[in-house]
C-alpha cells in the first residue's frame, strides 16, 4: 500500500474505481459470451448430419413409368422414370398455362456428355403448399395431370412436377444433383 | 399478505433451533396456514391449488416415464408401446401423463378466465399476472415438446408445421429453423433435444410458480368483489383450515373427472394418427394440434391475406404470437378502475362474448377451414377441357352422370378434360375464424381500453365483509 492510502483511508480514487468496474464488467460479458457461443452452436447440424446430406442413387433400376423415393437428411425426393407419353405431355404444355412457368428442359440437369435425359425426372418430394408429401404412380394416384397429387389440400402436379391446379404456389423444387455416370445421380441438399 | 405479522411460535426446542437458522417452517406457516385470505372466495378460486396438483402429477409421472422411454427415432415409438404393454402399470402412468396434460390446460384456462372476469390482473397484481402469462407460455412449450416424444405421425408432422412457422421469419427464419431441428429436417437429433428440454421446462415452471405465489402473497388474493381487504379482522379468514379444505374438496372433484378420462376415455382427447409410427414419407390428411392449442392454430390459419410487404404466412405467425403477447399487456390495456365484472354491466357482456369467441376459435381450429358452416347453394361439378386446337372451356353440371357423359364426349373429340368440384358460395370456417380473430384482438385493444373510460359501473360494496353478510351487515350489531 502507498503512503497516501494508508494516510487517508477515506479517499477513494473514483477514476481507478470506474476503470475497475468497467474492466470487470467487460471481462464478465465477454466471458459469458464465450461460454454461451458453444452452448448455442451445439444445436446446429453436427458434422455427421451434414455429411449425410448427399446421396448417390442408381437410376437404372427404376422401372419405366415408375418412381422411387429417397430420403436425404430426412427430406423426401422423387426419381421418376418417365414414359415417352409423359415426356411429350410435359414438353407440350404452353408456358402461359402454367401458374409457375418453367419448361420441362429447364427442370432437367445435363448428363456428363452434356445431353439432357428427359426419361429421368428428379424433384423434391415436398409439396410447395404446406410441406406434405404428394402421392404418385406407386400409390396409384397421379392427379389430373399424370404427375403427382397432394392429398392434403388437393394440389395437382404434372409429369414435369409443375403445379397445375390447387393451392400450391410453386412447382416441385428441383434439387441440386449431378450425373456421376449416365446411370447414377448424386443428389445433395 | 406482506403487511401481516408472523403468528408462528416455535414450540419444541428443535423448532426454535431451526427457526433461528432457516425459518422455513415459519415461511410455510405464514404462507399456507395463517395466511389472511378474503372470506368471500368462491370455487373459481380453487383452480390455483388444482394447478399445483396438476404440475406435481405431470412431474412425478414424467420422471417415472423417462425411466422407460428411449429418445431415438428407431426406438421411441416401440419404447412407448413397451410402457403401455410390458412395464408394470406403465399404461396407467402414461395415460395419467397424457390425460394430465389436457387436465392441466383445462384448469389453466379456467384459472385465466377467472382472473379476466374478476380483474385479478389489475394493480397491485400486474406482476402476478405477468408471471402467470410466463407460466402459460412455458406450459405450451412443454406440451409441444412432449407431444413429439411418442414419435407418432402427428408428433412428427405437427412439429414440422410448428417449426415451419419459424421459417416465415424474414432473414433469420431458415437458419433458425435449421438450428432448432439440428439438421435439414426433424431427425434423431431433434427428438433428443426435445426430450431434454421437455424434462427441463416443468422445473422452470415450478420455479416461476414459486415467484407467482410470492407475487400473490404480497398484495394478497383478489376476490369476487374486486374490493381490496380493508380490515383483516372482518374481511379475511386464515388460509387453514378454511381454504385448505375448500381447495381440497375442489381438488377431489377435479381428480374424479381426471380419473374418468384416464380409466374410461384415455384417448378421446388425442389423435388416432399418433398411434402410427412417424413416417416422413406419408403425411396425415389432417394435421391438427392438441385441443388446448386449437384456438391459436385457428388464428394462425385465419390470416390468408397479405398486408403490404408482409406475407400471409408471416402475418399469421405474428397474429398467433400476438394473441398471447396481448395478454402480457392486458394490465395496461384495461383502463377501468373497477376490477370485478360483477360491477361492470357492459364489459361483462363483452367478456362473455370473448369466452364464446375463444371456444369457437377452438372449433374452427379443429375443422377444415374450407368446410362450409352455412352453405349458400349446392356444390356443382365442373368439367374443364382443352381441345386439340388449344381452346379452353368450362362446363358446369349438377349431377355426376351428365358431367361424366360430357367429359367422355370431349375426350372422344381428342381434348383433355377433367372433372372437379365447383364449391358453392358458403359461410366457411375460415370466415368465422377471421371474424372471431378480429373480436379476440378488438376485445383487448379496443373494447377494454375504451369501455374503462366510458362505462358507468354499478356500486361496489364498501368492504368484503359487507358483501358476504349482505344487508344484515348494514344494520349495526350493537
Amino acid at each position: 500500500m502507498s503512503d497516501s492510502q494508508t494516510a487517508s483511508p477515506e479517499t477513494v480514487d473514483e477514476e481507478r474505481r470506474d476503470f475497475i468496474h468497467i474492466a470487470a464488467v467487460t471481462a464478465t460479458v465477454v466471458g459469458a459470451g464465450a461460454v454461451a457461443y458453444p452452448l448455442v452452436d451445439q444445436m446446429n447440424p453436427a458434422s455427421d448430419t451434414k455429411a449425410a446430406s448427399s446421396l448417390e442413387v442408381d437410376t437404372t433400376k427404376i422401372p419405366l413409368g415408375g418412381e422411387i423415393r429417397v430420403l436425404i437428411g430426412g427430406k423426401p425426393f422423387f426419381l421418376r422414370h418417365r414414359t415417352a407419353e409423359e415426356i411429350a405431355a410435359a414438353a407440350g404444355v404452353p408456358l402461359d398455362r402454367l401458374p409457375d412457368p418453367e419448361t420441362d428442359a429447364d427442370r432437367l440437369v445435363p448428363m456428363p456428355d452434356g445431353e439432357l435425359n428427359p426419361a429421368m425426372l428428379i424433384t423434391s418430394g415436398t409439396c410447395t403448399h404446406l410441406g406434405c408429401v404428394p402421392v404418385g404412380p406407386s400409390q396409384g394416384n397421379t392427379g389430373d395431370y399424370g404427375g403427382w397429387y397432394c392429398p392434403c389440400h388437393g394440389s395437382h402436379y404434372d409429369t414435369s412436377g409443375r403445379i397445375r391446379k390447387g393451392p400450391a404456389p410453386k412447382n416441385l423444387a428441383i434439387p441440386n444433383y449431378e450425373y456421376v455416370t449416365p446411370g447414377v445421380v448424386k443428389i445433395s441438399l | 399478505m406482506s403487511g401481516h405479522e408472523s403468528t408462528y411460535t416455535p414450540k419444541t426446542g428443535f423448532e426454535k433451533w431451526l427457526d433461528s437458522r432457516l425459518p422455513i417452517v415459519r415461511l410455510a406457516h405464514d404462507s399456507f396456514v395463517d395466511f389472511p385470505t378474503p372470506k368471500n372466495l368462491n370455487y373459481w378460486y380453487t383452480f390455483g391449488g388444482i394447478l399445483a396438483i396438476c404440475l406435481a402429477i405431470q412431474i412425478i409421472t414424467g420422471i417415472v416415464l423417462a425411466m422407460h422411454y428411449t429418445a431415438t427415432v428407431d426406438e421411441a415409438f416401440a419404447s412407448v408401446e413397451r410402457i403401455m404393454r410390458d412395464v408394470p402399470y406403465g399404461w396407467l402412468l402414461r395415460y395419467v401423463h397424457a390425460v394430465g396434460a389436457s387436465m392441466f390446460f383445462l384448469a389453466v384456462y379456467v384459472h385465466m378466465f377467472r382472473g379476466l372476469y374478476y380483474g385479478s390482473y389489475k394493480a397491485p397484481r400486474e406482476v402476478l399476472w405477468l408471471l402467470g402469462c410466463v407460466i402459460f407460455l412455458l406450459m405450451m412449450a412443454t406440451a409441444f415438446l412432449g407431444y413429439m416424444l411418442p414419435w407418432g405421425q402427428m408428433s412428427l408432422h405437427g412439429a414440422n408445421v410448428i417449426i415451419g412457422l419459424f421459417g416465415a421469419i424474414p432473414l433469420i427464419g431458415e437458419g433458425l429453423q435449421t438450428w432448432l431441428m439440428g439438421g435439414p429436417s426433424i431427425g434423431n437429433q431433434t427428438l433428443q433435444r426435445f426430450f431434454s428440454l421437455h424434462y427441463l421446462l416443468p422445473f422452470m415452471i415450478a420455479g416461476v410458480v414459486i415467484l407467482h405465489i410470492w407475487a400473490l402473497h404480497v398484495p394478497g388474493n383478489n376476490n369476487p368483489t374486486g374490493v381490496e381487504v380493508k380490515d383483516v379482522e372482518k374481511d379475511t379468514v386464515p388460509f387453514h383450515p378454511y381454504y385448505t379444505v375448500k381447495d381440497g374438496f375442489a381438488i377431489v372433484l377435479f381428480l374424479i373427472i381426471f380419473a374418468a378420462f384416464v380409466f374410461y376415455a384415455p384417448n378421446v382427447l388425442g389423435h388416432a394418427d399418433n398411434y402410427i409410427e412417424a413416417n416422413p414419407l406419408v403425411t396425415p390428411a389432417h394435421i391438427v394440434p392438441e385441443w388446448y392449442l386449437l384456438p391459436f392454430y385457428a388464428i394462425l390459419r385465419a390470416i390468408t391475406f397479405d398486408i403490404g410487404p408482409i406475407s400471409a404466412k408471416l402475418l399469421g405467425v405474428i397474429f398467433m404470437f400476438g394473441s398471447i403477447a396481448v395478454l402480457f399487456a392486458l394490465p395496461w390495456l384495461d383502463t377501468s378502475k373497477v376490477k370485478s365484472m360483477r360491477y361492470r354491466p357492459v364489459a361483462k357482456q363483452f367478456f362473455f362474448g370473448f369466452v364464446a369467441a375463444a371456444l369457437l376459435l377452438g372449433w374452427c381450429g379443429a375443422s377444415n377451414p374450407d368446410d362450409p358452416i352455412i352453405p349458400l347453394g349446392d356444390d356443382k361439378l365442373q368439367v374443364a377441357y382443352t381441345t386439340e386446337a388449344g381452346i379452353d372451356g368450362v362446363a358446369v353440371f349438377a349431377g355426376y352422370e351428365d358431367a361424366a357423359a360430357f367429359r367422355s364426349e370431349k375426350l372422344a373429340e381428342g381434348a383433355t378434360a377433367s372433372i372437379s368440384i365447383k364449391k358453392a358460395p358458403a359461410f366457411r370456417f375460415i370466415h368465422l375464424a377471421q371474424i372471431l380473430t378480429a373480436y379476440y384482438f378488438a376485445y383487448f385493444l379496443i373494447i377494454l381500453p375504451y369501455l374503462g373510460l366510458r362505462e358507468t359501473p354499478k356500486d361496489e360494496p364498501d368492504a368484503i365483509h359487507k358483501s358476504v353478510l349482505g344487508s344484515a351487515a348494514a344494520v349495526p350489531a350493537e
